[in-house]
């Protein structure tokens, strides 16, 4: 176990099990939970606007000159896409300058068979297989497994295919596509990347729901606080068992 | 040797006046988005540049490219271009027929060589070493890379040449390969389209042989002055589009109106071609304006990004089973849905039980 202190170690969160118990823990610093809950509002926005793009609302009475309804529903889902992508340049800013935790969801150790043996504990937890889940201070690992694979892809997929799509939208002589183009070049034609745009949304919105259940069930179930902590920062433990 | 006449000479042969031959140069000035400075440099062109060679080689294909090309009204295709060029060889235009025809092409091959414009209309299918297209008693594939090996740039005809088309959607049986995958180190411009508009098709020739050089390309390879812009950003429906009022149904109240067919289908937000702009058969008009959406026949894929009446494309998953994005993700979501529920059920049974024999554990125990 000595031997795994190298550069790599240091820079990747094993997801530390809590090994001496302590009442209450500072996990997610204010730039971390500005970021979640802004997100999360830019998402909803996103995900509504989005489907609503794709599946216009019926069509409003009147002269084309006096409405711009399907404008205003793309400026929000446009809007919101530049605060979210801003928002994660932040965020991947806040993983250098930020505390242990903070790059966590960016970096799961995949070659670590014991952190792959954790993220079998944690599976089996989830079946009812375990009696007793581990303590741990930022997210168990299947939780950072499921962010960075079910989240944090998916998110930079849409960033990446939305910003080419808006690209099209500015012109090809635009700054835009001379940054996104490449896109088009890598996932084929328009109609194409709208379809890959358009199921990673459907990948988020699933995320989203199991994400919402997880971290209530997480919240009564488990040996730790969740909800509350994404709130005030805090990790509060129930028990000081190890 | 090919006889060494100008087009300036072609044309007054063919009893054109000088002043039409100037409302010609004007015309064509127009047509390319040129400023009206540049109508005397094309007539200096047309009057010093001997005619350049053009094969026309027909692969895989409907010859709807072909039957584009010859209604040209600007440039009229019957008195200019044919004359413009020298139309070497081509299935559907040439005089000759069997030896004489395959012997033309060798000729221009031999004669010619690093001078002439391969023009391929149509793609080679690459399963079964070709043989499900024989031009001449050989495959095709032989046959276009003889013959751009010797040519000083490739124009890729409509979307067979440019992206595979009809012949190269799933399952692709004949493995029609479109030609920048099996032409390297030639210039290639594609003019994608099925077919592409006939003013765009001599539009795009016309360029070439006045400025001798390639017109500019967008990162696909195709010229920007004809494929800049999507069908969507000059569509005279756009209004509709942005204010929300969409056709509904093909014979509703708002498709009378010439509400947006953005609802229908129509492809005009992904496509990039000239059709809300040049338009169709002399202008008249496009499919758009007919009252159909744009199924995007000029880009690649348009045929496996059906059905054409849906906004959202069929995916083919790995199980066949045909699906689009919404019904797999609303799908997804259900089974997580139920998924969920039934683990909230457990969980709660599962504490209940927990505590009704350890009454005094905390949770999580």
């Amino acid at each position: 176990m000595a031997r795994k202190q190298g550069l790599l170690h240091s820079l990747v969160h094993h997801a530390t099990e809590v090994q001496t118990p302590a009442a209450k823990i500072y996990v997610y610093e204010a730039p971390v939970r500005i970021w979640h809950w802004l997100n999360a509002i830019c998402i909803v926005l996103l995900c509504v606007t989005g489907y609503l793009i794709g599946k216009p609302l019926p069509s409003v009475p009147g002269e084309a000159s006096f409405n711009y309804a399907f404008g205003y529903v793309r400026m929000i889902h446009f809007g919101a896409g530049q605060v979210l992508a801003v928002a994660f340049l932040y965020r991947i800013a806040w993983a250098f300058l930020g505390n242990h935790h903070a790059h966590q969801i960016f970096l799961p150790p995949v070659w670590s068979l014991t952190w792959w043996g954790e993220v079998w504990h944690e599976v089996r937890w989830y079946l009812f297989l375990e009696k007793t889940p581990k303590k741990y201070v930022g997210h168990n690992p299947l939780a950072q497994l499921a962010m960075f694979g079910l989240f944090l892809l998916p998110l930079l997929l849409s960033i990446f295919t939305g910003f080419a799509l808006y690209a099209e939208g500015a012109g090809i002589d635009s700054a835009w596509y001379s940054a996104f183009g490449w896109v088009f070049g890598l996932l084929g034609d328009s109609f194409s990347v709208h379809t890959i745009h358009r199921i990673s949304m459907w990948v988020i919105v699933c995320f989203t729901v199991i994400h919402i259940y997880v971290a209530i069930r997480e919240d009564i179930m488990s040996r730790q606080s969740l909800v509350s902590t994404m709130i005030s920062g805090w990790r509060y433990f129930k028990d000081d068992k190890e | 040797m090919s006889s060494p006449e100008t087009f300036y000479d072609v044309f007054r042969q063919q009893g054109i006046s000088r002043r039409s031959f100037n409302k010609f140069c004007a015309l064509t000035a127009a047509s390319l988005g040129l400023s009206p400075a540049f109508a005397p440099k094309i007539a200096h062109a047309m009057e010093t540049r001997r005619r350049t060679p053009v094969i026309w080689l027909n692969g895989l294909e409907c010859t709807c490219c072909s039957e584009s090309f010859i209604r040209s009204g600007h440039p009229l295709v019957s008195d200019v271009v044919l004359s413009m060029l020298s139309l070497d060889y081509s299935h559907v235009l040439m005089a000759a027929a069997g030896h004489q025809a395959e012997a033309a092409l060798e000729e221009t091959r031999r004669d010619h060589a690093g001078e002439y414009i391969l023009a391929v209309e149509g793609n080679p299918p690459l399963n079964e070493d070709g043989m499900f297209c024989i031009v001449g008693g050989r495959p095709f594939i032989d046959q276009l890379q003889e013959m751009a090996a010797g040519a000083k740039a490739i124009v890729a005809w409509g979307s067979c040449a440019s992206n595979g088309c009809v012949q190269a959607a799933r399952p692709n049986p004949t493995q029609a390969t479109p030609i920048h995958k099996v032409i390297k180190g030639k210039p290639i411009i594609k003019v994608p389209g099925c077919p592409p508009i006939a003013e765009v098709m001599t539009g795009v020739l016309t360029y070439m042989l006045t400025f001798d050089r390639l017109p500019p390309l967008d990162r696909l390879g195709r010229p920007t002055m004809f494929y800049g812009q999507r069908i969507h950003d000059k569509c005279y429906r756009r209004p509709h589009f942005d204010a929300g009022q969409f056709a509904e149904a093909w014979d509703d109240e708002n498709s009378r109106k010439g509400y947006c067919l953005y609802k229908m289908g129509c492809r005009g937000p992904t496509t990039y071609n000239a059709c809300s702009t040049v338009r169709w058969n002399d202008g008249v008009s496009f499919p758009i304006q007919s009252g159909h959406g744009c199924i995007g026949c000029s880009e690649e894929n348009f045929w496996d990004n059906g059905p054409f009446y849906d906004r959202l494309a069929d995916v083919h998953t790995p199980l066949g089973v045909e699906s689009n994005a919404d019904k797999m993700g609303l799908g997804a979501l259900g089974v997580i849905g139920a998924g969920i529920a039934a683990h909230a059920a457990a969980s709660a049974l599962q504490r209940a039980r927990a505590s009704a024999t350890n009454p005094k554990s905390g949770s999580g125990e």
